[in-house]
């Protein structure tokens, strides 16, 4: 295998790892932020018992975020140099960006939030959740601006020629605010919320299959099931409108999300469905026109197909594309019929009643997981061939000092590490979950640490 | 080219990225180095004493390292290019004992079991020393420079890293952040645990100094170029001096028990250590070996004037900012360390 294909396998394999955590950080923080601001309002002890068990959890989902995020910044300069030259100017102030403004401001406050309990006051204790909260949802900001400059660059110009080429920056905000920008970071915040709301509420779901932790748990699902049909329901509109921004920026990635070739007819949408690109047909069931009513709202106006664009200017996983984003597409309104279902039936007081119903909040956990997972392989893999969308292809964006030797070490490294890594995230989440929250002993928030030094420093030895 | 008091903004940048790497080095440095006396510690309550001496901190101490990544990035892109690639093998060393370093911290004392905490132990300290080690490589690389093209890309060989500079300089990295390390954790225990880590320090101490001798020399006779600017302006030599006196400052402390200011003067050794590397690679980043025309500085490295103005706005806001933060958590969490239910 050549360099790229191990580079693009690298870098494709690390982020999604990475992005297993981050967006639980963001989901877990908002509920943090509500369990420990109802706390501070009401006073009520099991308010206190959630946030301190979810803080445990937030702990191990951060921890992994940092040490795998740090990857990412370096795989820019290591596997991908040609690009950190091309795009420096522009995308490195964004990354620059997040380390100062967010970055510092969540991972600063962690440890109040993990280790200061006892040693700070219940409000500086509170304001710590939200500056993690606010850090962690700032962070995505720059992040996901970064990107959606690299899908649809603006306040830019290109620097000299060949091999010299460079993308510098003339503006600034034209460059934070680029057309995709505020309406895919919407579309990952939410994304973020879904997967923190439904890991609550499956946890408190099992909790009440298995009789234990009954009055929080009802809390807590009431509460998570609020925030996750809320954000089920408004990420369809920030999904919409990320779907007409790429059609009007993007339209080859349009196509290949529907498998739409012709460009002179009307584009179908699709259920469901399989495409074959060499007899540029797709199987499956289709709305017809649909896609030519959601662009132009007219069901017979033709749209933009495959056709239209160069060969080497066309996605190439045709069929990837098209599967994930409908995969993301199909469980987005899954979540919506589950919530919606949810909120009617504790609307007539049988929200705990049905036992099938708190399993399938128990399996619900990953759906957030995969759409989010297939939402960015849709957007990245419809990106293809660019690196920046139409400015600089991927095959062109490589480190040239590197040989395929070291990716293919560097990325038996990343397997073997993630796999261990995510066998141990698993295992410590699932012995959180059976432990569960400290019923017992509700412990007052005045300092009041046992001074274990003193107790080890009058033992002998060491 | 626009100024700001009189320096350049590439210059400028230079300064702030070394701010923020000498930053990230006296931070993250002492709880590497807390992490390289770990297993001399053999006790259970010991190892959590001192792991939880440095548990809510080092999280905060590693986004110095991602924003120094990012502001090098962002002002220097032709150098976070050629550098980054051209030690593909460290780099991604490095990322391997980041990771492993960041779970063992997490992951050590959430089971009882001996052969677990053992076994993360072991690999919370040996990650620490590594990693502690690879920047000096690091360094020692970029102060030796590489054979580079005209384009600014590296022309040699993968494993080109492994040279006996580089090795020395990771090695006196190593003994420097030891040193710092376990003048930071005299500042967290007590009883017998602080007892076992002066005596270490003490050893640190000596390694350091024996190695420091060592890279100066080495330096002096076998890397000529390095030495150019100060043979050229002998006022420079304030600054190795400078290093000389706050090295000679922390047996002194240490041996008085004034170890908060021996800790300051081992944090303004490894500043003063950065300077000097500063000062002796000024105006270049990188030195082309093979042809001195191809030499990486900050000149031809910088990201565009506009580009960097908009990043020392960023600076100019956002410091004051994470020094803010960064003071409010050692406060927080100053004195000797105390265990609760929330401990590793």
């Amino acid at each position: 295998m050549d360099v790229e294909i191990l580079s693009r396998i690298q870098f494709a394999f690390t982020i999604s790892f990475h992005y297993i955590y981050p967006p639980l950080s963001i989901g877990l923080g908002l509920l943090l932020v509500v369990f420990e601001g109802l706390y501070l309002k009401t006073g009520n002890k099991e308010y206190e018992q959630l946030t301190r068990f979810w803080i445990k959890i937030f702990a191990l989902t951060f921890g992994i975020g940092v040490a795998t995020g740090i990857v990412m910044e370096f795989e820019f300069g290591t596997n991908w140099a040609t690009y950190s030259r091309y795009v420096g100017d522009v995308f490195g102030s964004a990354l620059a960006a997040e380390g100062i403004f967010a970055f510092a401001l969540e991972s600063g406050f962690l440890g109040i939030l993990l280790f200061g309990w006892n040693r700070v006051t219940p409000l500086v204790h509170f304001l710590s959740t939200i500056g993690v909260f606010l850090g962690s949802m700032f962070s995505a900001v720059w992040i996901v601006v970064a990107n959606s400059w690299m899908q649809t660059p603006a306040g830019f110009h290109i620097v000299g020629e060949g091999m010299t080429a460079r993308a510098e920056i003339i503006d600034f905000w034209a460059m934070v605010f680029n057309p995709s920008s505020v309406d895919r970071i919407l579309h990952v915040w939410i994304g973020a919320f879904l997967a923190g709301a439904f890991l609550v509420l499956s946890v408190h779901a099992w909790y009440l299959l298995k009789n234990r932790h009954v009055e929080i748990s009802k809390k807590a699902v009431r509460i998570s099931l609020v925030v996750a049909t809320i954000f089920s329901l408004s990420q369809l509109l920030t999904g919409h409108r990320s779907a007409e921004i790429v059609a009007e920026h993007q339209p080859a990635k349009l196509a290949a999300m529907e498998g739409h070739f012709d460009s002179l007819a009307a584009a179908d949408m699709y259920l469901l469905g399989w495409v074959n690109k060499e007899d540029q047909k797709v199987t499956g069931i289709s709305v017809p026109g649909g896609l030519s009513f959601l662009t132009h709202f007219d069901f017979k106006a033709p749209v933009k197909g495959l056709e239209a664009f160069p060969e080497d200017e066309r996605p190439g996983a045709v069929n990837a594309v098209f599967q994930f984003y409908h995969i993301m597409i199909s469980i987005g309104m899954l979540l919506i019929g589950l919530t919606l279902f949810g909120c009617w039936q504790w609307y007539r007081g049988r929200l705990f009643d049905q036992k099938w119903l708190l399993w399938a909040f128990v399996f619900s956990v990953l759906l957030p997981q995969i759409a989010n997972q297939a939402g960015w392989f849709a957007a990245e893999m419809g990106r293809q061939p660019w690196v920046v969308y139409g400015l600089l292809k991927t095959s062109d964006a490589l480190s040239k000092a590197v040989q395929a030797e070291q990716v293919l070490f560097s990325l038996i490294m990343f397997a073997i590490v993630y796999i261990l890594l995510f066998a141990l995230f698993i295992y410590l989440l699932n012995k959180k979950i059976k432990h569960g929250p400290d019923g017992g002993k509700m412990v007052d928030h005045r300092p009041r640490q046992e001074d274990m030094s003193k107790l080890i420093s009058n033992q002998k030895n060491d | 080219m626009a100024t700001f008091l009189g320096i350049d903004y590439p210059t400028l940048w230079f300064l702030v990225v070394g701010a923020v790497f000498s930053g990230y080095a006296i931070l993250d440095g002492f709880d590497l180095g807390a992490g390289a006396l770990h297993l001399f510690f053999k006790k259970d309550e010991s190892r959590r004493i001192a792991l939880n001496a440095v548990g809510p901190v080092w999280d905060g101490n590693e986004v110095w390292l991602v924003i120094g990544g990012g502001t090098l990035f962002a002002g220097f892109p032709v150098l976070y290019a050629t550098l980054f690639s051209a030690m593909y093998i460290p780099f991604m060393l490095f990322l391997l004992f980041i990771i492993l370093r960041a779970i063992s911290i997490e992951f050590r004392s959430k089971e009882p079991m001996r052969w677990w905490r053992r076994g993360w132990d072991f690999i919370y300290s040996f990650s620490s020393i590594l990693l502690a080690f690879l920047l000096g490589v690091v360094l020692g690389n970029v102060l030796l420079g590489f054979p580079l093209d005209e384009q600014y890309e590296f022309i040699g060989s993968g494993w080109q890293f492994l040279n006996p500079y580089a090795l020395l300089t990771g090695l006196t990295t190593l003994a420097l952040m030891t040193m710092h390390g376990g003048i930071y954790l005299c500042l967290k225990t007590e009883g017998r645990l602080f007892d076992k880590v002066e005596r270490l320090l003490k050893r640190a101490i000596i390694a350091f100094v024996i190695l420091f001798a060592l890279v100066s020399i080495y330096t002096l006779i076998y890397i000529p170029h390095l030495s150019d600017d100060f043979r050229s302006n002998p006022v420079l030599f304030v600054i190795p001096a400078l290093a000389l006196l706050s090295i000679a400052n922390i047996p002194r402390l240490v041996n008085k028990q004034r170890f908060k200011a021996a800790f300051i003067f081992s944090a303004l050794t490894i500043s003063f250590s950065l300077v000097l590397a500063a000062i002796e690679l000024y105006p270049t980043l990188l030195f082309a070996t093979n042809d001195l025309q191809n030499s990486i500085d900050v000149y031809n490295a910088a990201a565009s004037e506009k580009s960097l103005g908009i990043m020392l706005v960023f600076v100019v806001i956002g410091v004051p900012l994470v020094l803010a933060y960064t003071y409010i958590v050692y406060r927080t969490f100053w004195g000797k360390v105390k265990m609760d239910e929330t401990s590793y």
